[in-house]
C-alpha cells in the first residue's frame, strides 16, 4: 500500500454537535465511529461542539455526557484514533485527562488566531500524556498572514506537532488559504492542517488549495454535518482528492455508506447554505452562532441577518454566543423606540 | 485618624493600578511598592510619587516590614503561597489578587466583612468580581441550581499572568460562584477578544433557578446589587434588562474602568483593584477604630 498523501480527519461527531444542538446519542456515535473506522479514516473527533467542558447554558447542554460518547467511539475503533477539542477558557486540563482515560488519543487545542499563548499548558499536557497534539488557530481569516505565522510558531514552541489554519467563519477564498498555508510551510517545521466551513460554498475549493499548498491534515464532516453551512463534505472530498491523483487511503464506498446510511438518517435538517449561513461567510462570523442567532431573532422579533452583520462589525470571536442575545435585545429596544 | 500603611507586591498592571486607588482611600496610606525589575514602569511611578520602591521582591520587603500593615499580592498564583506564609507569620494582613485562593473568597457587596478575622483574603478573579454579585442577587430571591458566567475581555487587558493562569481562572471563579454567589453548581468561561479599538469588559450571567416566577423580585434585586457595585466601580452597568426563559435567568453586563493606570476598556482589571481597595479600606476602618 502506498503512503497516504495526507490524513483526512472527520469532525462530524464534534463540529456536527452544533448542528445537532449537542444531542448526539451513544447509538449515533457508535454507528458513525464504526463506519469511519471501517472506511479507513485514521482520525476523527468527538466532543461537545465547543470542545471539552462546552456543555453549558451559553452553548447548549450535551444530551449525553461527552465522556460517554468519547468512550463509545473509542470502543468501536480498530485502527482509527479519537481526537478531542479543547478550547482554553472553556475546558481545563482535567477535562483532557478524563478524556484520555476513556480513550482519546489526539487533542486539538484551539484558540482565537491571535491568542495562542493561553494554550501553552494544555499543549504541554497533551504531549506529556502521549497524545498527538495539535494547535488549532480559529477564525484565521481575522489576522494577517504574518500574525498567523507568529502564532503558529508559538504553538510549535509549546510542543504542537500539527498547526491548523481554521476558517471558522467560512469566510476565506482559495487565495487566502494558499497564502496562509504556504507561509506556514516556509516558516514552521511541524505539519499543517486546514479546517473549512462551507458558508460561501468554498469549502472544497479551499481544501484543494490547502492540500496543494502543503497541508497534510484536512478536516471534513459526513454530509457536511457541522456548524453554519457545515464543513467540507468528507465523502465528496475523498472522491475529489482521489480524482486529483492523491492517495487518501480511504474506501470511498464504505465512507459513503456511513454518510448516507448512518449520518443522513439522524440529521435534524439538511446542510444547505441558508441566508444566515451566507451572511456568516460574507461578514466573517463564527459558524456555531447560526442556530443561536435564529433563536435570538425569533425571541426578539428582529432580522437574523442584522444580528449577524452587527456581530461581524463588532469583531465577535468564537465562544461569544452571549453577545448574540445582547445584540438582538439592543435591536429590539431600538425598534421599540422607533415604533413609539 | 491613623491610616493603615499599604504595601503592594507586584509592580505590573494590577499592582500599579491599585496604587492609584489606594491613594484615594481615607483609611489607607500607600507606602511601599515591591517588584523584581528595577526598570519596571510600576516601580518608577511609585518612586516618583514618593513611595518606597523595593526591587528585590519579597526578600526586600521582609527587611522593612515596619513600613506596612496590609500587603496586597498582585503577582501570580504560583508565587503567592510563599509570600503569604512569610507575611502572615509576621502578623501582616494579606489581600490576594492572584487566583491562588489560599484564603477565603471576598466579593465586597456580598461578604465584605465576613472573613476579616482571617490573615489572608482572596479576591477571586476579575470575572468573579464582576459576576458573583449578580449570582447572589438572584440566589437571595430564589435558590439557584446552577449558575454560569461568561467574561469577555479585551486581549490587551489580559497580561501574561492571566494567560498562563487561564485554568486557575476558570476553576477559582467556578468555586466562588458556589461559595459566595450561592449557586449549587457554578461554571466559568473566559473569552479574549483582540478587536481594535479594544472592547469594554462584558459579562453574562446565566442562572437556572429552582422554579419559574419571581421575575419582578429578581429584577429589583439585580438593580439594587448593581448600585452596590457602582459604589466602588461607577462604570458597572446592566445592558438591557434581565431576560427570563423558563427557569433560566440571563443578565448582561458591561464594566468600564476608572482609567487610572489602564484605559477604561479594562473594566476587568479595574473591578479587581477597586474591589481589593474597597476591602482594605473597610478593614482599615475597623482595625483603626478598635485600636483607637
Amino acid at each position: 500500500m502506498t503512503e497516504r498523501s495526507f490524513e483526512i480527519l472527520d469532525v462530524s461527531l464534534r463540529d456536527g454537535s452544533h448542528a445537532m444542538k449537542h444531542s448526539f446519542t451513544e447509538e449515533q456515535v457508535r454507528a458513525t465511529a464504526k463506519g469511519l473506522d471501517a472506511a479507513g479514516v485514521n482520525y476523527f473527533e468527538v466532543s461537545h461542539g465547543d470542545g471539552l467542558g462546552g456543555s453549558s447554558l451559553q452553548y447548549g447542554f450535551s444530551k449525553v455526557d461527552e465522556l460517554k460518547l468519547i468512550e463509545a467511539a473509542a470502543d468501536e475503533c480498530e485502527n482509527a484514533k479519537v481526537s478531542v477539542l479543547l478550547i482554553p477558557g472553556i475546558g481545563i486540563k482535567e477535562d483532557l485527562q478524563e478524556a484520555v482515560k476513556v480513550g482519546a488519543k489526539m487533542v486539538r487545542v484551539a484558540t482565537h488566531v491571535t491568542e495562542a499563548d493561553v494554550a501553552a499548558q494544555h499543549i504541554a499536557l497533551g504531549r506529556e500524556l502521549g497524545l498527538k497534539t495539535v494547535g488549532f488557530l480559529m477564525m484565521a481569516h481575522m489576522a494577517p498572514v504574518e500574525k498567523v505565522v507568529e502564532q503558529a510558531k508559538l504553538f510549535e514552541s509549546y510542543g504542537a506537532e500539527i498547526v491548523y489554519v481554521t476558517d471558522s467563519a467560512g469566510y476565506m477564498l482559495p487565495n487566502d488559504v494558499t497564502e496562509r498555508i504556504s507561509a506556514l510551510k516556509q516558516s514552521i517545521g511541524c505539519e499543517i492542517g486546514f479546517h473549512a466551513h462551507n458558508n460561501l460554498s468554498m469549502a472544497m475549493a479551499n481544501t484543494i488549495a490547502a492540500v496543494e499548498a502543503g497541508a497534510t491534515y484536512i478536516d471534513g464532516s459526513l454530509r457536511a454535518l457541522g456548524a453554519g453551512a457545515g464543513n467540507t463534505q468528507t465523502e465528496v472530498m475523498a472522491a475529489v482528492l482521489e480524482r486529483l491523483g492523491y492517495n487518501t487511503g480511504i474506501d470511498l464506498y464504505k465512507l459513503m455508506d456511513v454518510a448516507n446510511d448512518v449520518v443522513a438518517k439522524f440529521m435534524q435538517r439538511p446542510q444547505e447554505i441558508t441566508g444566515s449561513g451566507l451572511i456568516m461567510g460574507y461578514s466573517g462570523v463564527y459558524s456555531s452562532f447560526l442556530l443561536h442567532t435564529q433563536a435570538a431573532a425569533q425571541k426578539f422579533g428582529v432580522d437574523e441577518r442584522d444580528i449577524l452583520v452587527e456581530l461581524g462589525r463588532m469583531k465577535a470571536v468564537g465562544g461569544q454566543e452571549d453577545l448574540i442575545y445582547d445584540v438582538a435585545q439592543q435591536f429590539a429596544l431600538k425598534k421599540q423606540k422607533v415604533e413609539v | 485618624m491613623r491610616k493603615l500603611k499599604v504595601g503592594i507586591i507586584g509592580s505590573g498592571n494590577i499592582g500599579t493600578d491599585l496604587m492609584y486607588k489606594i491613594e484615594r482611600s481615607e483609611n489607607l496610606e500607600m507606602s511601599v511598592m515591591v517588584g523584581i525589575d528595577p526598570d519596571s514602569d510600576g516601580l518608577k511611578r511609585a518612586a516618583d510619587r514618593g513611595y518606597v520602591a523595593i526591587s528585590n521582591g519579597i526578600e526586600g520587603l521582609m527587611e522593612q516590614l515596619d513600613l506596612v500593615d496590609i500587603v496586597f499580592d498582585a503577582t501570580s498564583a504560583y508565587a503567592h503561597k510563599n509570600h503569604s506564609d512569610l507575611l502572615t507569620a509576621a502578623g501582616k494582613k494579606v489581600i490576594d489578587l492572584t487566583p491562588a485562593a489560599i484564603g477565603p473568597f471576598t466579593v465586597p457587596p456580598v461578604n465584605l466583612t465576613e472573613h476579616f478575622d482571617e490573615a489572608n483574603l482572596n479576591m477571586v478573579t476579575c470575572g468573579g468580581q464582576a459576576t458573583i454579585p449578580m449570582v447572589k442577587a438572584v440566589s437571595r430571591v430564589i435558590p439557584v441550581e446552577y449558575a454560569e458566567i461568561v467574561a469577555t475581555v479585551a486581549s490587551k487587558s489580559a497580561g501574561p499572568g492571566t494567560r498562563a493562569n487561564i485554568d486557575e481562572f476558570t476553576r477559582t471563579t467556578s468555586k466562588a460562584i458556589e461559595q459566595v454567589g450561592g449557586a449549587k453548581k457554578g461554571k466559568a468561561i473566559i473569552i479574549l477578544n483582540p478587536a481594535e479599538p479594544p472592547i469594554i469588559m462584558r459579562d453574562t450571567v446565566n442562572a437556572l433557578v429552582e422554579e419559574e416566577g419571581k421575575e419582578e423580585e429578581i429584577i429589583a434585586s439585580v438593580q439594587e446589587m448593581v448600585k452596590e457595585v457602582q459604589k466602588y466601580v461607577p462604570g458597572y452597568r446592566l445592558r438591557g434588562t434581565p431576560q427570563f426563559d423558563g427557569r433560566k435567568v440571563s443578565i448582561f453586563l458591561e464594566v468600564e474602568g476608572a482609567g487610572d493606570y489602564f484605559p477604561p476598556y479594562s473594566g476587568n482589571l479595574d473591578i479587581m483593584t477597586a474591589a481589593a481597595a474597597r476591602v482594605a479600606d473597610e478593614l482599615a476602618k475597623q482595625l483603626t477604630a478598635t485600636n483607637a
